[in-house]
């Protein structure tokens, strides 16, 4: 319990004045006592990286980041509970003391006695979470009310920049089905599906089609985790976390990143691959195998393009035809199927497979597999792992 | 008519909040009003407390010229929600000013939506309750 | 005095699912029971998936005897704090079950005054609405 010591210090704070109506907003709370602790530090905002959040607030930390042009998040993530203000500190002096980022930002804002009632989706103050605030206001009176609809926005814009058609982009549902159906564990195990049934599979936003959308699971993961000091004791062969990352970046949105300058991109998932790349000492080319976020198959060809195993607005022709993403390619994907063929459980099952992969149980094992990929979050803040053999 | 609306079912309003009123107030005088920095001048949409470039407070709201481009743009072909009529399109415009706002077209079959199209703000009373600002093809 | 519910206002129903049916249900035959693990046995209360002790899924219903004594409580008397479709002043108590669980619930009759830490006390059903039925506690007789 003494990894802290020396290794993490409060440099600022600020509290705001205490009132019954504070006639502000939550958000607008929280970025004022942000700049106001910032100040009190002499440290500016771009030297923020990382930001801890009750999970009870309303302010989500994207909202806080792009409201107070923020770069760089490399830490983030939420706490709850009556203890939250000494465990908030504990998980900033975590991420600090980790070397997961350099300057967190704890910070909270209720508006308790006014409580600013919104509907429709509550949280403890009564107001709406700035998630869905910020998308639901000004997407949904138009129609846009589905997580699909938001993505093929995305999506429509890509295939316009880069010229990706359809044909191509269906190779990566069917790859992954591929990859599935010879999964035993998995949902669509025996089923593989083919070219020309995506093709035929209607669309559900254009330009999504179904066979671009991971179908809902009921299901469950877990994982343990421990130092490597116990692991070698223990009766698995035990998968080293070489490198860890989270990225935010500015303006980064929740699966709506249409206001920044790029709408097609996926700049944090290019920030994961670069700083678990720096970290491991390795490049893209050394990576054999990948568990790439496939809840919503076009953005699969947008991260190969941002993790670097192909260029920028090749992805599609990348994995057209489907051979340098099976098991034997340049870059093996999913392969035990991953949302589009395993099942979906928001990602869970892609880390899953790659602890196989590096454990060599995968049911569809890369035999030069000694790094092992995987991400997750594509679309908004993103994350990834890079595992290894201890 | 940008959007076929089926009158039984409302459609989400949108929620008026401290930090979007101007934009919402603008919509219903028929103007459209994007936020702007009071100290640097720097627009942003969607609308939020403090000015993302230098940090300021003071947040203004500035009448849009109201002209833009599609950026992008879905076509629904599933009904998802009872209060839009399948198919139904929606847009996403940059403003001349350089913020996006996502929309519907008026007047412009889905299949005839294309990236780049020169387009301007209009307002549509959807009810008695909402306004919302649309966008209409520019020659 | 029983408890007022004051109509018009909704009533405050369990939240049924897989892990709890057994004992609403039963709730409605007018019966007690509680989970037990199927595996070692342990007794527990409030319903839950797993046994805390040996972590097996194999959940049963044993029937209570319906007895316990009462190990705290609380008297609303002002209704802005309390539930405003149940009329002040009513009683909630923790009461100790012999079968060794705690169980919150309302004494069916008796006030504040006449009731008290220790006090043995046995299960009534209360048919509160049409569909609703919800245990409740008397003192002893005998």
């Amino acid at each position: 319990m003494d990894g802290f010591k020396g290794k993490a210090a409060v440099v600022g704070f600020a509290l705001s004045p205490f009132s019954r109506d504070s006639r502000k907003t939550e958000l607008r709370l929280s970025c004022e006592v942000i700049r106001d602790a910032l100040d009190d530090a002499g440290l500016l905002v771009t030297d923020v990286d990382g930001l801890v959040k009750h999970a009870d607030d309303a302010s989500d930390e994207h909202a806080v980041s792009s409201s107070m042009g923020m770069e760089n998040l490399t830490f983030f993530g939420e706490v709850k509970w009556g203890a939250a203000p000494c465990a908030m500190l504990l998980r900033a002096a975590m991420g600090v003391a980790s070397g997961a980022a350099r300057c967190v930002v704890v910070y909270r804002a209720v508006n308790g006695a006014s409580r600013l009632r919104m509907t429709p989706s509550m949280k403890t103050s009564g107001q709406m979470s700035t998630s869905d605030l910020l998308q639901w206001t000004f997407h949904s009176p138009f129609g846009l009310t589905t997580e699909a609809g938001r993505v093929a926005m995305t999506v429509r814009r890509y295939m316009h920049d880069s010229g990706a058609r359809s044909e191509q982009l269906g190779w990566v549902p069917v790859v992954c089905r591929e990859h599935g159906a010879c999964n035993p564990g998995g949902a669509y195990h025996g089923k593989p599906i083919r070219l020309e049934d995506y093709l035929a599979s209607d669309l559900v936003v254009d330009p999504l089609r179904r066979l671009d959308c991971s179908e809902a699971s009921d299901g469950a993961a877990a994982f343990v985790v421990t130092t490597p000091e116990v692991a070698r004791d223990l009766r698995q062969k035990p998968v080293c976390i070489l490198g860890a990352a989270q990225s935010m970046v500015r303006d980064t949105e929740m699966l709506a990143g249409y206001y920044r300058r790029d709408p097609a991109r996926l700049p944090e998932v290019r920030d994961v691959g670069a700083k678990l790349f720096r970290t491991a000492g390795v490049s893209a080319g050394e990576i054999r195998v990948a568990q790439l976020d496939d809840a919503y198959g076009p953005l699969v060809p947008i991260q190969l393009e941002e993790l670097g195993f192909c260029r920028q607005g090749e992805g599609a022709s990348f994995c057209e035809g489907g051979s340098r993403i099976r098991r034997n390619g340049a870059i093996a994907l999913n392969t035990s199927g991953g949302s589009l063929g395993e099942g979906h459980l928001c990602g869970m099952n892609l880390v899953a497979e790659a602890v196989r992969q590096i454990r060599g149980t995968s049911t569809n094992q890369v035999n030069t597999a000694e790094l092992s990929l995987v991400v997750t979050g594509a679309g908004g803040p993103a994350a990834g792992l890079l595992l290894a053999a201890l | 008519m940008s959007v076929d609306y089926d009158a039984g079912h409302p459609i989400p309003a949108p929620t008026v909040h401290p930090d979007n009123q101007g934009f919402w107030d603008g919509v219903m005088r028929q103007e459209l009003v994007i936020q702007r920095c009071g100290s640097c001048g720097a627009w942003a949409h969607p609308p939020r407390p403090m000015c993302p470039e230098c940090r300021s407070p003071k947040r203004e709201w500035s009448r849009a010229k109201g002209k833009g481009t599609v950026v992008s743009f879905v076509t629904y072909r599933q009904s998802v929600h009872p209060g839009f009529k399948v198919p139904y399109s929606v847009v996403l415009v940059e403003l001349e000013e350089g913020v996006r706002l996502v929309s519907n077209l008026q007047g412009v079959k889905p299949e005839e939506i294309r990236i780049g199209m020169p387009v301007e703000a209009v307002f549509e009373r959807i009810n008695e309750e909402v306004v919302l600002p649309k966008f209409r093809k520019v020659d | 005095m029983a408890m007022e519910y004051i109509p018009g206002i909704p009533l405050l129903r369990p939240y049924v699912d897989y892990d709890n049916q057994g004992f609403w249900e039963a709730v409605r035959e007018h019966r007690l029971v509680f989970q037990k693990c199927g595996h070692c046995g342990l007794i527990v209360h409030r319903p839950r998936p797993m046994c805390p002790r040996c972590l097996s899924t194999e959940r049963e219903w044993t029937p209570s005897e319906g007895k316990g004594t009462i190990y705290s409580f609380v008297n609303f008397t002002y209704q802005n704090a309390a539930y405003p479709g149940i009329k002040v002043p009513y009683v909630v108590v923790v009461v100790e079950m012999t079968e060794g669980v705690r169980f919150i619930s309302n004494m069916i009759e008796e006030s504040a005054e006449e009731i008290a830490i220790g006090m043995p006390v046995e299960v009534v059903f209360d048919q509160v609405a049409p569909d609703l039925t919800l245990p409740k506690f008397r003192k002893r007789k005998g």
